[in-house]
């Protein structure tokens, strides 16, 4: 039984909140001298109370503690400000913990930000012994690795050249080869696969999962990307205000994600949601909602049905409504559109409509809705928009999973590959030889 | 296998003296990577490029024999003043270089500080060798104007004590690193003390006789009543020396050039100590 690589033992981070350090002597200084003549501190807030103001604390991170064993790629996710970054921070020693003690058994290779320490100035080559150097490698290790390095980021006819003359593209590609080829038994990695090309970050998932399973190295991943975690990680940590709230496997620890972070309203009161400044308001959409839903789940192959309330300020000609669905990541999906005609002044409606999710895959989507105005010339005018304004959730529908997967042969589907719609398809193969 | 491998250990607090100077070694690579990227990267799309280095302190020397030496008319014991000025500038602005960049550490580097881990140490270090190579560069300026007023009859007479110049560099290395650190370490919390520190070091430079010559002034000369307290500061029996060693005027202190160690070793002691405690945590307050 081997010893794990990395021990986490009851960690907690605490931060103070409002003016954190950084205050000037003078400052300090004044609100002594004013507490030894029994005044009222000059630097306190007005009104506010004086020891809330004094001890005001935060805990980012609150009894955290977990083993991670060699050769595991964990997946620690969360909303923001759950505890992720602090939680990398402590481990790659950039900051220290308030309470608990972490164990690392082995070298840990941080990359809380990729091409750290890089100089525009400096070629692309000064520029690898440099960033490898920070990461904690010799001169002597990097000199046996650059060439390796260079061939995975693809870059050998730049080397030579000063990294500012770098597209953002190249720059991350060296940077992340870098960082991959450290000889370090621990990898720790804040979302840095989000740049680069869809290809390149393939590349990076492909080489991360190797060192992984093959070369025993432990990978400590954060990431709001469902799918990389997915096919990067065996394990999965949700932290929810400073604790761990799951560990276990990625399929639960993602829907276990989902299910504390989703915006689960099933109801949107759109006052609150910022309109673009091109919006006329000729119309206001007022409210939208789920009807007759407890949550906002979807089964796939199944049908999304919203409603929306909204009214018209002023007189409209041939008004349309636009309905889009993106993914979470943003990509879009699809839309809809739904023709109302012309509308007199101050008339309020309610419209139910039900998309058609067919062929949506499993996963998070955005509902948006517009409303347009095409006046007698042809010309749009925007009369009201609500980006974002309902999440749904789409669920694996068994029955269709076992479908797709005899068709294409247990392949999994990945969203950034793939994209979030599978046609329906009839096909029809014959053998000619 | 696995119980061989290093555990490293992370815990809230560690004791005054858990320096982890050993670690520095491992890291010896990156210092000098940081010393040559601080040299390429200051004197790149310059057109003089290391020129520079001479310009500066040649500037200075020009301004204080104007000023010091003409206009008021301090003696330069019997040197010309140019020579005089310029012995002085190359250490002084060796150590107010190395001072004041050391001394912004934490606060210029947080970039980097706060996204990977390596001994903050590195960064000082580098900084003070990195000015080594300037001063390499104004040391050799400076040789060539002792050999021609040598030359010349001028006064001027280097001697044995030139043998010295490693130990000088090195303890005002040690020094300005020192003070450095302890500033950085300060400037964490107290943003005040990076306003003070130009300030200071101008300051400074006055209670150190770098613009005049403390042997023609009553008070400060050996035997002066004001002699032992201005032989206190560090910095006046490495320059005294240095003067000493290439013009052949004022003199050597023995005494206080062993106090001037002795408040470098300090001062350095406290400011690795100071800049230890500060380096784990201070990404929360900068």
């Amino acid at each position: 039984m081997s010893l794990p690589m990395i021990e986490i033992d009851n960690i907690s981070k605490e931060y103070r909140l409002g003016v954190i350090g950084g205050t000037t002597l003078n400052a300090e200084l004044q609100t002594k001298i004013a507490k030894l003549r029994g005044k009222e501190d000059p630097n306190s807030k007005i009104g506010a109370k004086q020891p809330t103001h004094r001890n005001e604390r935060f805990l980012a991170l609150d009894g955290v503690s977990f083993n991670v064993m060699p050769g595991e790629a964990v997946g620690i996710i969360g909303h923001n400000g759950a505890g992720k970054s602090t939680l990398l921070k402590l481990i790659s020693r950039v900051t220290a913990p308030s309470a608990g003690e972490i164990r690392l058994r082995g070298r840990v290779a941080s990359m809380l930000e990729v091409g750290t320490g890089f100089h525009p100035e400096l070629t692309g080559r000064e520029n690898v012994y440099l960033n490898g150097a920070i990461l904690g490698m010799t001169k002597a290790e990097i000199d046996r690795k650059f060439d390796e390095i260079v061939e995975f980021a693809e870059m050998a006819q730049f080397i030579d050249t000063p990294v500012k003359r770098y597209s953002s593209g190249m720059y991350v590609k060296l940077a992340f080869s870098v960082a991959a080829h450290l000889d370090s038994e621990i990898m720790i990695m804040d979302e840095v696969l989000a740049v680069g090309d869809a290809k390149f970050q393939n590349k990076c998932l492909g080489k991360m999962g190797d060192e992984a399973s093959s070369n025993n190295r432990t990978i400590l991943y954060v990431s709001h990307n469902m799918s990389t975690i997915q096919r990067l990680c065996t394990r999965v940590i949700v932290l929810d205000h400073g604790r761990v709230v799951f560990d276990g496997d990625t399929p639960s620890g993602v829907a276990k994600y989902l299910a504390v972070n989703r915006e689960s309203d099933t109801v949107n009161y759109l006052e609150n949601i910022e309109r673009s400044r091109y919006c006329q308001r000729g119309i206001v959409m007022e409210k939208v909602s789920f009807p007759e839903k407890e949550n906002n789940l979807f089964l796939q192959g199944g049908k999304v049905h919203f409603r929306l309330q909204w009214r018209t300020t002023k007189k409209l000609l041939n008004v349309v409504m636009r309905a889009y669905v993106n993914h979470v990541t943003a990509t879009p999906v699809g839309f809809t559109s739904i023709p109302f005609g012309d509308l007199d002044a101050g008339q309020h409606f309610e419209t139910d409509v039900e998309i058609d999710i067919a062929g949506l895959i499993p996963g998070s989507y955005y509902l948006s809705c517009e409303f347009h105005e095409i006046d007698s010339s042809g010309a749009t005018t925007w009369q009201d928009c609500a980006d974002n304004m309902l999440q749904f959730e789409v669920l694996e529908n068994r029955e269709i999973k076992l479908e797709l997967m005899d068709h294409t042969n247990k392949v999994a589907w990945n969203h950034n590959n793939w994209g979030s719609i599978r046609f329906q398809v009839s096909s029809d193969n014959r053998l000619v030889k | 296998m696995d119980e061989n491998r290093p555990v490293t250990v992370i815990k809230p607090h560690t004791g005054w003296l858990d320096l982890h100077l050993g670690e520095l070694l491992h890291y010896k690579d990156l210092i000098f990577l940081f010393v040559k990227r601080n040299f390429v990267s200051l004197y790149k799309q310059t057109v003089l490029g290391p020129a520079w280095a001479v310009i500066q302190p040649l500037l200075t020397t020009v301004v204080f024999s104007l000023v010091f030496g003409n206009i008021a008319g301090l003696a330069a014991d019997g040197v010309p003043t140019f020579i005089f000025y310029l012995t002085a500038n190359v250490m002084w602005g060796y150590f107010s270089g190395c001072l004041t960049t050391t001394s912004s550490t934490f606060i210029a580097n947080s970039g980097i500080l706060g996204k990977v881990y390596f001994p903050r140490l590195v960064m000082p270090i580098s900084t003070v060798l990195s000015k080594l190579i300037d001063f390499a560069i104004q040391y050799a300026f400076m040789i060539i104007f002792v050999i021609y007023f040598a030359l010349t009859n001028s006064g001027v007479h280097p001697n044995w004590y030139m043998l010295m110049t490693p130990v000088l560099l090195l303890q005002l290395a040690m020094l300005s690193l020192g003070v450095g650190i302890i500033i950085s370490a300060a400037t964490t919390k107290y943003r005040d003390l990076r306003m003070l520190v130009s300030f200071g070091v101008q300051l400074w430079m006055y209670a150190t006789p770098v613009a005049y010559d403390m042997f023609s002034i009553a008070g400060f000369a050996p035997g002066g009543k004001y002699y032992h307290i201005y032989m206190c500061n560090p910095v006046t029996p490495i320059i005294n020396m240095f003067r000493y060693a290439y013009l052949g005027i004022g003199g050597v202190d023995w005494f206080y050039y062993g106090i001037s160690w002795v408040v470098t070793l300090v001062i350095l002691f406290i400011g690795v100590i100071m800049f230890t405690r500060v380096e784990r945590t201070f990404m929360d307050t900068v």
